[in-house]
C-alpha cells in the first residue's frame, strides 16, 4: 500500500481455466483472484484435484494448451500478463524471475549428470540474460563464465546447507538422500534469484524432520532475497508453521484467504472449518475427529452457485443461485460465503 | 497377543561390479509386545525398519535372529499348514489404495479372495462368500451396489475401505495397518480413521498401526514405539511419550511435527 505505482509481484485476476477431456470440458479454475507481494509466503491449500497445482503451473505457463484453455482472466507478474507473452519472453521469465520447485526430488534431477553440471547449466542460462548473476561483464569469455557459474553453484549448495559443497558438485543425484536432493533443487531454483518462487508440495515426499529443515531453509531464503513465495500444499500444519498468508481452494475456487493467524484462528468459510476439524491435533479425543461427508463435485457439470453447497451444512437455496462473492472481513481476510455476509450484517 | 523378542534382520551385502557392499542391519534387537484389543503405534521415518518388521510378522521375511510369537506360538516353529491357519488371523491393510487392489478384479472378487485362499478354515461355498462380501462392504460403509464394480470406479477413500473389507474377510484377530491413510486427503483420512476405530470397538480387533504421521498415531493409538535405524528408541503409553518424551529422537520428532495451533481447531 506504500505506493500505488509499483504493481504487486503476482496478481492473478479472475482466472478461468477449462480442460478438455473425453467426457466434456471441465471447468477446473473458476475465477481465481490472488495477490502475492515480495516478502510474503502464501500457502495455497486444498484437497486433491481442487486446482492448486494448476494454479501454480499456470504462473510459469507450464500447462499445455490444448487440452487446457484460459477462458478468462489474467496472471500479472510485476504488472505484465504472462498469458499474453511470447514463448521466448516467457522462457526469460522462467527460472530467472519465477522459480519453481516440485514435489518429488527423485525425479526432478537428471540421474545421468553430476549435480554440478546441472546447477552450472542453470547458472549459465540465468547468466545469459542477466550477466550480473555471475558477477561478470556481458562480454566475458565462455570459460570465465563457466568458472563463475561453478563458483555460484558451489555457493548456492553451501547456502542450502549441503556440507562439503565443492566436493559434492561432482556427485550424481543417486548419491544424495531425498532431503539433500530437495535442497539441491531449492539451490537450483534460487540460482537465478527469482522474485517469485512457486513451490508445489516441496516437502510432501520427505520425512518430518527433514521437512522441518527444508521449510526453515525456505523461510530463511525468503527473508534474505525478499522473494514472494506461493507454497502449494495439502498440509495445514505446514501452512501454520511457515506461511504468512493462506488461500484455501475448493473445486477451482479460492473460498477463503487472508493472514494465516486470522484464517486459522477464526475460519469464516464452512469448508475451511471442516478442513481444520478433520486434522488430528493435540487434545482431539479418539473417535471425535470429523470427516467431511460427500465427495468433491464433478467439474464437467459443477453444481450451480457455490460449489461447496452440496456438502455444506449451512447451505440454503440462495447458495445455489450464484457463485458467492468474496466478503471482506478486515485486514485482508475474506471468505466467499453468503452465510458470512449475513452474519456480518447481523452484527 | 503378539510378542516380538529381540528380532534382528541383517540383509547381506551384495557383490557387484564395484565390489562388495556392506551388510545392512534393518532391525537391531527389536522387542515389542502388542496387547490383545490394543492399538499399538509404530512410528518411524523412511528407512527405519518399519516395513521389514511388518514383513517379518507376516513371515514374508525371515528374521536373522530373535522370535516372533503370536498367542504364544513361535511363527518360525510352525509347519506350512499351521502357518497358513495363523495367516488367516493376521491380516494387513496396505498404504497405497491405488496399487494394492488388482484393477482386473471386481470388488466382489477382491473381498472374497481371502475366503477362497483360506477356504479350509472358512468353509464357505460360493453363495455364502458372496453374502459375506456384501456383509463386509456394509461393515466398511459401502452398499451392495458396488459389488460388481472395479477399483478404478472408486475414489481413494472408497478403495481404502475395500482394502479394509478384504482384511476383515477372514475374521482376523490382528490387523497390521501399514500407513493406511497417508495417501488420502485429510477429510477422507478422518473418515477412514474413524471407521478403523469403530471397527476395532465392534469386532474387538487388535491393531498394529504403522505410520510416520505422529498426529494420526496420537489420535488412534494407546501405546506407541519409535523406531530409528532399526532400533526401538522409545516405547510407552501414547500420552506419556507425547507429554514427556524421554529420548532425544522423540523430542526432535515431536518438535518437527507441523501443527495447527489448538486454538485454531475449535468448532
Amino acid at each position: 500500500m506504500a505506493s500505488q505505482t509499483v504493481p504487486p509481484l503476482l496478481d492473478i485476476r479472475d482466472l478461468h481455466l477449462t480442460m478438455k477431456s473425453f467426457d466434456g470440458e471441465a471447468h477446473v479454475l473458476n475465477g481465481i483472484d490472488l495477490t502475492v507481494n515480495r516478502g510474503e509466503i502464501w500457502g495455497l491449500v486444498g484437497e486433491t484435484g481442487c486446482g492448486k497445482s494448476l494454479t501454480g503451473l499456470s504462473i510459469s505457463r507450464l500447462v499445455s494448451t490444448p487440452p487446457a484453455r484460459y477462458a478468462r482472466g489474467e496472471i500479472r507478474f510485476e504488472g505484465e500478463d504472462v498469458l499474453k507473452l511470447s514463448e521466448s519472453a516467457m522462457q526469460r521469465l522462467r527460472g530467472r524471475h519465477i522459480g519453481m520447485i516440485f514435489q518429488d526430488p527423485t525425479t526432478n534431477l537428471n540421474p545421468s549428470f553430476r549435480i554440478g553440471e546441472q546447477l552450472v547449466d542453470v547458472a549459465l542460462a540465468a547468466g545469459r540474460h542477466s550477466p550480473e548473476i555471475l558477477g561478470l561483464e556481458a562480454r566475458a569469455s565462455s570459460s570465465a563464465r563457466r568458472m563463475a557459474a561453478r563458483a555460484l553453484a558451489e555457493t548456492m549448495l553451501d547456502k542450502v546447507g549441503i556440507p562439503n559443497a565443492a566436493q559434492r558438485l561432482d556427485d550424481y543425484p543417486h548419491q544424495f538422500s531425498g532431503g539433500m536432493r530437495q535442497r539441491v533443487l531449492i539451490a537450483m531454483a534460487l540460482i537465478g534469484r527469482p522474485a517469485l518462487l512457486v513451490a508445489d508440495e516441496p516437502t510432501t515426499a520427505l520425512d518430518v524432520s527433514v521437512q522441518a529443515q527444508v521449510l526453515r531453509l525456505l523461510t530463511g531464503m525468503v527473508q534474505e532475497y525478499a522473494m514472494g513465495v506461493l507454497l502449494i500444499t495439502h498440509n495445514l500444519g505446514v501452512v501454520a508453521e511457515t506461511c504468512s498468508h493462506v488461500a484455501v481452494m475448493y473445486a477451482g475456487n479460492i473460498v477463503e484467504r487472508g493472514p494465516v493467524a486470522s484464517v486459522l484462528a477464526a475460519p469464516a468459510h464452512p469448508y475451511t472449518t471442516a478442513l481444520l476439524a478433520a486434522i488430528p491435533t493435540r487434545g482431539v479425543k479418539r473417535g471425535d475427529l470429523k470427516g467431511l461427508a460427500g465427495t468433491v463435485p464433478n467439474l464437467i457439470q459443477p453444481p450451480p452457485g457455490c460449489r461447496f453447497a452440496p456438502r455444506c451444512a449451512l447451505a440454503g437455496p440462495d447458495c445455489r443461485a450464484d457463485v458467492p462473492p468474496m466478503i471482506e472481513l478486515g485486514a485482508g481476510h475474506g471468505a466467499a460465503c453468503l452465510r458470512v455476509a449475513s452474519q456480518t450484517e447481523a452484527a | 497377543m503378539l510378542e516380538i523378542e529381540n528380532v534382528s534382520k541383517v540383509f547381506p551385502g551384495r557383490r557387484s561390479l564395484f565390489g562388495k557392499s556392506e551388510p545392512v542391519v534393518a532391525l537391531d534387537q527389536v522387542s515389542l509386545s502388542v496387547r490383545k484389543g490394543g492399538c499399538f503405534g509404530l512410528v518411524g521415518e523412511s528407512g527405519s525398519g518399519k516395513t521389514t518388521l511388518t514383513r517379518s510378522i507376516l513371515r514374508l521375511d525371515v528374521p536373522t535372529s530373535g522370535r516372533i510369537l503370536f498367542e504364544g506360538q513361535d511363527l518360525a516353529s510352525l509347519s506350512p499348514a499351521a502357518l497358513r491357519h495363523i495367516r488367516a488371523r493376521i491380516q494387513i491393510v496396505f498404504q497405497d489404495p491405488y496399487a494394492s487392489l488388482n484393477p482386473r478384479m471386481s470388488v466382489h472378487d477382491i473381498v472374497a479372495e481371502p475366503l477362497v485362499i483360506h477356504r479350509d478354515v472358512m468353509g464357505l461355498d460360493n453363495r455364502q462368500r458372496t453374502d459375506r462380501a456384501v456383509e463386509l462392504l456394509a461393515l466398511v460403509g459401502l452398499g451392495a451396489q458396488h459389488l460388481h464394480r472395479y477399483p478404478h470406479e472408486f475414489s481413494g477413500g472408497q478403495r481404502q475401505r475395500i482394502g479394509i473389507a478384504r482384511a476383515l474377510a477372514t475374521n482376523p484377530d490382528l490387523i497390521l495397518l501399514d500407513e493406511p491413510t497417508s495417501a488420502l486427503d485429510v477429510s477422507v483420512q478422518a473418515q477412514v480413521l474413524n471407521l478403523l476405530i469403530d471397527l476395532q470397538d465392534r469386532l474387538s480387533l487388535t491393531y498394529l498401526f504403522i505410520s510416520h504421521d505422529l498426529g494420526v498415531i496420537r489420535y488412534v493409538c494407546d501405546e506407541i514405539a519409535l523406531i530409528w535405524r532399526g532400533k526401538i528408541v522409545e516405547k510407552g503409553q501414547t500420552a506419556a511419550v507425547f507429554d514427556n518424551p524421554a529420548s532425544e529422537y522423540a523430542r526432535m520428532l515431536i518438535a518437527a511435527m507441523p501443527e495447527v495451533r489448538s486454538a485454531a481447531t475449535r468448532e
